[in-house]
């Protein structure tokens, strides 16, 4: 994975001294709350329901063991021993103090990590495919153009206070786990007729609000004209999105207001002068660079593992666990593993300090010291010898850490919500776990297959839920909380918004829902069918009927 | 408003001058809507002339009259409006303008650095603001990874030793 070089380290460090600096003259009272606001914002500090809250960027989601270790020190030094990973591949902190914020951002930096550009109106962390050199269907390592973006975004002096949040995504698999097509630039890399790398820039997506999936207006970049591409459609975006309203600020309503063909138009026109321009050109020699370190580690040459079958055999919890949270890997006697963070009934994405240790402690010995971060919030090993795999998931076990749904009705995104959010109208939280619980039964889920739930405590769409073939948004009807449902949603290489199927339901009636909706799946699937095949074959009004019914 | 240029406070030579107003002998900012209407009578006068642009006038429409401008103002109505650090870019690397850029409105000391690097070289600073705050937020980070107006050498270059200058171009000297 990347390092820092000795630039990219005093960047970092003069960004603690530089916000020490701000803090001291907060706590000193010569900034007030107001003029604080936008410096904190640019760093990441929010100030939430209860507490202020530090939201720690996680490039491209991928952590060292290192910097995992050292996010369950941060958890125990300054905080409630635990913390929260994201649907932005981030990691969320709860309950720090104002005055500790700096020696956090202190402590960060020693492992090369930091909060930069994780909150305020600009281009915020860069997401990529959680199984990115793991995965025998990516054309190409996409954390390498992740960390080139992450390096030309990161204090950008032009694009730091655009007319609203950025949010860009990389992917190079035509499957698509990042869910490019619902952020505002989306990058899927691929390989031309000769075998060069081409990049189909797609822009305008996001969820919130107004959702939107987005359109291709970039097709076939060059390697070389990446940055010079992503600076011109930033211009475009910075000069003439609208800034007038908070809620059309983004440039989803740009691309959508003026089209995509002037968008197209308009960014090409700019990236023809930012080109002529030159200093934005990548080098060959900074592309390897950073490719060299995202070489592959040093795989021992295998075959699949024979004794695999007999352990699952003999253990039938460790079967179930393989066939669920194990996936293929690209070489030979190796596979994937994500480690769930939605335990029954729990609260999703959230880990204690000591299970960040363990998942340390076993990236360190058996996954090539490295752990990702999903965008689904779970935490992936990606190198893990398949001979590995029941010690490994004894391990987790033992630490709760073994849950088996990836992909199953309990692996739940789902925002923080009105527990801790104070843009929040309703939890979501209780509604996970409320679900979790009723479908607890792992047969019943295998069962079902792969449905992604998501939920939101607000429009604003932390949770997903859009993109969820079952979504779930928390609304305030005079201050009692609703939850309207969605259904058809996803995020992935045929991404669609979710359409609202009616009049939202109680919180002690959604899980009554979903289980209705999902009865009714069962009986209308075809074989092969995911809950969103069938959805997509017969459309809403047989899972609006069965809904409604009672009513 | 107390006027920074080349990291000292400077008096204002220009004179804001409304759109109804008559024009005074001597060095003025004058707007778009003004310089558009009056463009001749304005170039006959025999004295410097500034251009006032709001946040949403792209000096692009401006052209190659920019080269009639001894001082060109960019107005930031909200810290938050980051058109003008677009513009400034556009005026230094694509109209090729050499003079005077200045910042004016609403602008916090923690977006100095941000437009410097844009090619502002001129800032309206709220009363009480003391040189050392401004000298200090300019320098608070000295490593970059962009190339911008200032033309500091990038991480990129230091990196790979393409950059035929790692000094500093000061912006200001300009």
């Amino acid at each position: 994975m990347y390092r820092y070089d000795e630039f990219d380290q005093k960047i970092v460090d003069e960004r603690v001294e530089q916000f020490r600096g701000q803090v001291a003259r907060r706590l000193t009272g010569e900034l007030n709350e107001d003029q604080f606001k936008p410096l904190r914002l640019m760093n990441g500090l929010y100030l939430q329901l209860h507490a202020y809250m530090l939201r720690v960027a996680i490039p491209y989601g991928t952590l060292s063991s290192r910097q995992l270790r050292m996010l369950a020190h941060i958890a125990r030094k300054y905080d409630k021993d635990y913390a929260h990973f994201t649907t932005r591949q981030n990691l969320q902190y709860n309950w720090p103090k104002l005055a500790d914020i700096p020696d956090i951002l202190a402590d960060l930096a020693t492992v090369e990590m930091h909060a930069i550009q994780t909150s305020g109106n600009c281009i915020r962390n860069v997401t990529s495919d959680h199984f990115a050199g793991a995965s025998a269907d990516e054309v190409d390592d996409p954390r390498v153009w992740s960390e080139i973006i992450r390096q030309w975004s990161t204090f950008h002096p032009e694009f730091s206070f655009l007319p609203r949040k950025f949010k860009i995504a990389v992917t190079a698999a035509p499957k698509d786990r990042a869910a490019i097509k619902v952020h505002d630039i989306g990058i899927v890399i691929r390989r031309d007729a000769s075998g060069t790398l081409a990049f189909d820039v797609y822009v305008g997506g996001g969820q919130g609000r107004t959702p939107f999936v987005a359109h291709l207006i970039g097709e076939g970049i060059q390697a070389g004209d990446l940055l010079a591409y992503l600076e011109a459609t930033m211009r475009v975006y910075n000069q003439y999105g609208r800034r007038d309203n908070l809620y059309k600020a983004r440039i989803k309503i740009l691309v959508h207001q003026i089209g995509p063909e002037e968008m197209r138009k308009q960014v090409a026109a700019e990236f023809v002068e930012v080109k002529a321009q030159g200093a934005l050109a990548l080098p060959q020699a900074e592309i390897d660079r950073i490719q060299a370190y995202f070489a592959a580690p040093a795989f021992e040459t295998l075959r699949d593992d024979a004794l695999l079958a007999q352990q699952k055999a003999q253990n039938k919890a460790f079967a179930a666990w393989h066939d669920i949270n194990v996936s293929p890997h690209k070489m030979p006697g190796y596979a994937i593993v994500t480690i769930s963070l939605k335990p029954i009934g729990g609260v999703p994405g959230d880990a204690s300090a000591d299970q960040m240790d363990l998942v340390a402690d076993l990236a360190e010995t058996l996954s090539f010291d490295e752990i990702r971060v999903s965008h689904e919030q779970n935490l992936v090993l990606a190198h893990v010898k398949q001979s590995d795999l029941l010690v490994l998931w004894q391990k987790l076990d033992a630490a709760g850490l073994a849950t088996a749904n990836y992909g199953l009705i309990t692996d739940i995104i789902a925002c923080p919500g009105l527990d801790y959010c104070d843009l929040a109208n309703a939890r979501s939280i209780n509604v996970a776990q409320a679900v979790s619980k009723r479908f607890a039964d792992l047969d019943r889920q295998r069962n079902i297959g792969e449905l992604k739930l998501k939920i939101s405590g607000c429009i604003n769409a932390c949770g997903h839920h859009h993109v969820g073939h079952i979504g779930v948004l928390g609304v305030d009807k005079k201050g009692v909380e609703f939850y309207q449902i969605t259904l058809g949603g996803s995020g992935d290489e045929t991404a669609s918004i979710g359409d609202i199927i009616g009049p939202a339901f109680a919180e002690n009636e959604v899980a009554d829902a979903v289980e209705s909706l999902v009865d009714l799946y069962l009986n209308l699937r075809q074989p092969g069918e995911r809950f969103l095949d069938t959805y997509r074959r017969t459309g809403i009004q047989p899972f609006r009927e069965k809904l409604y019914a009672a009513h | 408003m107390p006027l920074i240029k080349n990291n000292e406070f400077v008096d204002n030579a220009f004179r804001h001058i409304a759109d109804e107003e008559a024009l005074p002998d001597g060095a003025i900012v004058v707007s778009l809507k003004r310089w558009h209407a009056e463009r001749d009578a304005l170039m006959a006068r025999n004295a410097p002339i500034a251009l006032r642009l709001s946040s949403d006038q792209s000096p692009e429409a401006i052209g190659a009259d920019v080269h009639h401008f001894a001082m060109i103002e960019l107005e930031f109505p909200k810290f938050k409006d980051g058109r003008g650090y677009s513009w400034a870019r556009l005026l230094r690397q694509r109209l090729n303008f050499k003079g005077e850029i200045r910042a004016s409105g609403d602008v916090l000391r923690d977006q100095w650095l941000f437009m410097s690097r844009c090619g502002i070289d001129a800032f309206e600073v709220d009363p009480g603001t003391r040189i050392e705050d401004f000298r200090t937020a300019l320098t608070e980070q000295t490593v970059f990874y962009q190339p911008a107006s200032d033309r500091v050498a990038t991480v990129l270059e230091l990196r790979h030793k393409t950059h035929s200058s790692s000094q500093r171009a000061s912006v200001a000297a300009e």
